[in-house]
């Protein structure tokens, strides 16, 4: 059962690449997307027992992560069937078959309890996004695919590096090596120190250069820019998630030794860095998806604070990343219907999308609004949680500058989006022949609903699988 | 058995230096390929034998010393360029640097214990230096081939570490790591393609339009 959900997808590549029909093909995203979904949800009820060996076994990280990268890329695969509609003349096997391969090696990196095999999985996700931020096929796409591959290729390097020096300080330690994540925990206290310590560095840098943590995302705002709408929504909720679990693997065997505290320093140090630089570069942005990559900074630096204070905020950040990941979609899938229907990604000639394209429009504005934060929606509970949990913690330095970088960011956002969404539309738009329709409109607005859910009530078994999970973090209460 | 594995080691600290001193790209290739041989041959010679031993240095042997070569020599080729060209970092000046990270790769080395059996090796500092190497081709060229060249001088000096492990690893997780990098080469080497059909040239200073003003 458990490697079904790996292989379903691969056959699904396999049938998509055989299928010669441009038009046809891209039906085979939406049937795999769900099927998928469907086998998710069900593994999520009755959820196999580990594997003999212990490398394959879902457990609470593992489910929250499959569970937000499957309805992401159902979500992504209904729209690619309206969206590939209107470039009917570019051809779209590679796109369908890296799309799929992609889901597959996401799927893997949620089940696996070895490190090794993780990483494994995690470069393939690396390697199969690139042929997708290159669909457009333009110099501006192929410079974007190059940082991201070089960047990425790089940073998940120095990550086996530091998964090797994680084995090798068992070796020290006159323990069996090994790379399971199981008996790296037990023993994370009897591990040989130095190469512990330089092991978490190096893990540090490569998976927060995958992550995009400042100052490690510089290759973020070209490849979420160039990349397709959809690829941009998968890149930022379900490739971010991968990543970020990788990381948060390495937290619970930080947590379990003596590093704990150093490590959750770091990680809040980076976050906070991260936030900053979003700040900044948000305001006067005149690309509206570039904008969105350093949204994407902001919510992983959230995200890494939130680790970083511990504790409480731990089921704040859990739930931020599920969050994050849906809104992020809602932004991603909405932006490129703009980007159709304007035929460009500048706000010098984007304005007025309410009026051009009113269901795009709404839904973009309404993912502003919760992804910055605003009730009622599913960002406002987890960011406030995390806020919160500084202030009951006493670090009233994190909690103030936490709350300074989310309204410069708000303010920086809003001075791109209002415009965009709001303004007066210029006279001389080019015409192009989208238009909102059920395909590009309904998938996006089915995530803004789960969006709009989070932020009002958070369903029973989620509740439970956050508070499982936030204690395999060290986080009980 | 180990004298002779440190002398194969110090020629890989060697082959770092070649690279960094040249412009001739196939010259740049053919080092890392050895290099990739030499980090073959290395397992046999520190850990006893096994059947999993041999798997391991065949498959490195073959991906490292001859496929990925092929698949860059290919890329060069076919976008006809034989140099590179006033590089960020002059080959001097790089030259100097990677001395210099290779010695504080020995002072760095020396900080972190290396297991008994393993003692008085030089595989850390030997894989740290070449990391850095890596790094320091990646940084200060313009060609993205000769950033490709960069990226596996870096992974070799990852896989220098990891030989240390090659007994003890499970054939899976060292299979895939090269089936990963296989599939990445094979990737950079399209997209070096695309880049010199798109600018006809590949200058990656060229590649600029997205630079944030």
């Amino acid at each position: 059962m458990m490697w079904a959900i790996v292989l379903l997808p691969l056959l699904g590549a396999l049938i998509a690449w055989l299928v010669p029909d441009n038009r046809r093909r891209s039906f085979v995203l939406p049937a795999f997307g769900l099927a998928h979904l469907a086998m998710t949800v069900s593994l999520l009820i009755c959820t196999p027992p580990p594997s003999p060996g212990g490398w394959i076994h879902l457990d609470a990280l593992g489910k929250l992560t499959l569970l937000s990268n499957s309805i992401l890329f159902a979500v992504c695969a209904a729209y690619a069937v309206g969206y590939l509609n209107y470039r009917r003349k570019r051809p779209n096997r590679v796109l369908c078959v890296a799309l799929l391969v992609c889901l597959s090696a996401m799927t893997l990196v949620t089940i696996s309890q070895h490190l090794g095999l993780l990483w494994i999985a995690l470069e393939m996700t690396t390697i199969t996004m690139a042929p997708l931020i290159y669909f457009n096929h333009n110099a501006r796409s192929i410079e974007a695919t190059w940082k991201y591959l070089l960047i990425c290729s790089v940073g998940i390097a120095i990550a086996l590096l530091g998964l090797f020096f994680l084995a090798y300080s068992t070796i020290v330690a006159q323990l069996d090596v090994t790379l399971l994540l199981g008996s790296l925990i037990t023993d994370a206290g009897r591990l040989h120190a130095g190469w512990r310590h330089a092991a978490f560095i190096f893990l540090l840098v490569g998976f927060g250069s995958k992550m995009g943590l400042a100052p490690l995302h510089t290759w973020k705002p070209d490849a979420y820019g160039e990349a397709p709408g959809l690829v941009g929504a998968l890149l930022a909720g379900g490739l971010v998630n991968c990543a970020l679990l990788a990381l948060l693997r390495v937290y619970q065997i930080a947590a379990a030794s003596t590093e704990g505290a150093l490590f959750q320093e770091v990680l809040l140090v980076m976050g906070l860095i991260s936030m900053a630089f979003a700040a900044v570069f948000m305001a006067r942005q005149s690309d509206f998806k570039r904008m969105l990559a350093y949204s994407s900074v902001e919510h992983v630096g959230i995200i890494a604070v939130a680790l970083g204070l511990g504790r409480a905020a731990l089921f704040g950040a859990l739930l931020h990343m599920i969050n994050n990941a849906l809104t992020k979609g809602v932004l991603f899938l909405s932006s490129g219907n703009m980007h159709r229907a304007y035929n460009s990604k500048s706000t010098q000639f984007v304005r007025g999308a309410l009026r051009r394209t009113p269901w795009s429009g709404a839904l973009f504005l309404a993912a502003f609004l919760a992804i910055t934060g605003s009730p009622p929606f599913g960002p406002f509970v987890s960011e406030f949680l995390i806020v919160s949990s500084a202030f009951v913690q006493q670090n009233y330095w994190t909690g103030a500058l936490f709350l300074i970088f989310l309204a410069l960011i708000f303010i920086g956002m809003a001075s791109t989006v209002l415009p965009v969404v709001l303004g007066k539309m210029p006279k001389d738009i080019e015409k192009t022949p989208y238009r909102d329709t059920v395909h590009t409109v309904l998938p996006p607005l089915v995530l803004m609903g789960l969006v709009l859910m989070l932020g009002l009530w958070i369903p029973e078994p989620l509740q439970a699988l956050l508070h499982e999970a936030a204690g395999l973090l060290g986080g009980s209460k | 058995m180990n004298s002779l594995a440190d002398q194969l080691l110090v020629l890989c600290l060697l082959l770092n230096f070649a690279v960094l001193g040249t412009s001739r790209l196939a010259f740049s290739v053919r080092a890392v390929a050895l290099q990739g041989v030499i980090l073959g041959v290395l397992p046999a010679l520190i850990h006893p034998f096994s059947w999993h031993l041999v798997l391991i240095v065949v498959s490195i042997i073959l991906a490292k010393g001859a496929l990925i070569p092929i698949l860059i020599m290919r890329a060069i080729r076919k976008a006809e360029i034989q140099r590179e060209f006033e590089p960020f970092i002059g080959y001097i000046p790089s030259l100097v640097l990677g001395a210099l990270f290779t010695s504080l790769a020995f002072i760095f080395a020396a900080r972190l214990p290396l297991a008994p059996e393993h003692e008085g090796l030089l595989f850390v500092p030997a894989s740290i230096a070449t990391l850095m190497c890596g790094f320091l081709v990646l940084m200060g060229r313009r060609k993205a081939i000769s950033q490709v060249i960069g990226y596996l001088l870096m992974e070799n000096g990852i896989f220098v570490f990891g030989l240390l492990l090659a007994g003890a690893m499970p054939l899976m997780v060292e299979a895939g790591a090269l089936l990963d990098l296989l599939v990445g080469v094979f990737v950079m080497g399209i997209v070096i393609n695309h880049i010199s059909r798109e600018f006809s040239t590949l200058d990656t200073s060229r590649l600029s339009a997205l630079r944030e003003e």
